[in-house]
């Protein structure tokens, strides 16, 4: 057997490492419902999982989950690329620094409560969601990477300097490999607080097509195996994502960031 | 010739360099030799250009014709052996980054990342890209740290048939004693 080759044993663990605290969970869920007794307050994982089959047959389930994720993802984007611009630019410019840096830690300070109550005013319902998600995400980005800025080696930097580096080589060889592992971070932290700040402000500001507002509707008709339901696919389309922004994220080969 | 005159280099309170006159030959190889702390890298990054002189000054080298060899390697962890001398190799190289790796003996290393050299290999590399720089004069913070003595008398003698002006600064007494000439700081 090659060094390479997966024993039995080395194949079953990975399974194991998901199955069990899955079984573990579903059967503490299962026996709480059990122990509660009524649908209305806790659902048996049985009843939300024939729910979440039903709801997944339907057109409206799929245009919610879309249009969510769509949200979410735009506010992402939204507040990587301001957060990164407004990195580099309180790094490398004083006057910048004085005047965004506090309004970045204000903003990183406020509930997010507040912001969607506040931007209900001034948005429309369809924007806010991706207005929130990328409000949370920006101060995330911008404090990881301002960090980032810091820490990039002022030996190399001086070594670029002296060897002629542009600046647009200096960015592309030195900040950006150096920022790598902080921008993977900020990007996975940002991501999980999108999702959550972003289905927030769906349910406090309904737009037509939204897992929030779908879990808002299910809260008031007292649908709870409906508001389970929606809840899983959050939980579900959250993990998968941030699964593959991992494994895009991760480093491709040896010696790199 | 450069010509040193009164040089005074202070950080804050600590004096690197008190009031140092010297001439150096723009040709061959010159090794500046000296007690641990006496100013050698200190003189040699006036003369490069990356420190300023507190007082005096120097004359007859063009900073931006120098290539620096840093006493760290200052290598990139993100970036192969033979990415680090294309990075800094000028478009129109008239030698080609090939023949660096081969005259600092890095030949096969190409596709390798930093981590997996050895120390000695390391700075190696890092004396190749600062010949891949392609500058007329080489400044060389001792050069052959961690290289065995053999192979760093090969890559000296190497050095001298190139035929370009360097200014080494040397701890090995037998590496300064293959040198062209020798100034004691």
């Amino acid at each position: 057997m090659t060094a390479s080759t997966m024993s039995p044993k080395s194949s079953v663990k990975p399974i194991l490492r998901i199955a069990v605290p899955l079984v573990v969970w579903l059967g503490v869920w299962q026996l709480a419902s059990g122990w509660v007794g009524r649908e209305l307050l806790l659902p048996a994982p049985a009843s939300v999982a024939r729910c979440l089959v039903e709801l997944s047959g339907t057109g409206a389930f799929w245009l919610s989950a879309g249009y969510t994720l769509l949200r979410v993802i735009s506010g992402l984007v939204g507040g990587v690329v301001l957060g990164t611009a407004l990195a580099f630019l309180t790094h490398f410019c004083t006057w910048a620094d004085w005047v965004f840096s506090p309004a970045i830690r204000v903003l990183r300070a406020t509930p997010v409560v507040s912001f969607i109550l506040l931007v209900y005013l001034w948005v429309t319902r369809t924007n806010i969601p991706g207005l929130i998600a990328g409000m949370m995400v920006l101060p995330v980005v911008w404090g990881s990477l301002t960090a980032g800025l810091k820490a990039v080696d002022g030996q190399l930097l001086e070594m670029a300097r002296a060897y002629g580096f542009s600046l647009l080589k200096t960015l592309r060889l030195i900040y950006l490999p150096s920022l790598r592992p902080h921008f993977t971070a900020a990007l996975l932290n940002g991501f999980g607080l999108a999702w959550k700040s972003g289905v927030a402000a769906e349910v406090l500001c309904p737009p037509k097509w939204a897992i929030g507002s779908s879990i808002q509707q299910a809260r008031q008709a007292l649908e709870t195996p409906e508001l389970f339901a929606w809840t899983a696919v959050i939980v579900v389309l959250s993990l998968v994502l941030e699964g593959l922004l991992g494994l895009w994220l991760k480093p491709k080969k040896e010696g790199t960031v | 010739m450069i010509q040193v005159e009164h040089l005074t280099v202070s950080y804050g309170d600590k004096v690197a360099l008190d009031d140092v006159s010297l001439t150096i030959p723009l040709d061959g190889i010159t090794a500046l030799v000296g007690p641990s702390g006496c100013g050698k890298t200190t003189l040699l990054r006036v003369l490069g250009g990356l420190m300023a002189p507190t007082q005096g000054q120097v004359t007859g080298l063009n900073p931006e014709q120098t290539a620096f060899l840093f006493q760290e390697n200052r290598l990139l962890p993100w970036r192969t052996v033979a990415q680090h001398l294309t990075d800094v190799a000028p478009r129109h190289a008239a030698t080609p980054p090939e023949e660096w790796l081969s005259l600092v003996e890095l030949e096969g290393e190409e596709g390798a990342f930093p981590a997996a050299l050895s120390g000695g290999m390391a700075r190696r590399l890092a004396l190749g890209r600062c010949l891949a720089l392609g500058r007329e004069v080489l400044l060389l913070d001792e050069p052959f740290t961690g290289v065995d003595a053999q192979r760093a008398q090969r890559i000296l003698q190497r050095l001298k048939e190139l035929g370009k002006p360097v200014i080494l600064v040397a701890h090995e007494p037998r590496l300064a004693e293959n040198c062209h000439r020798i100034i004691q700081v």
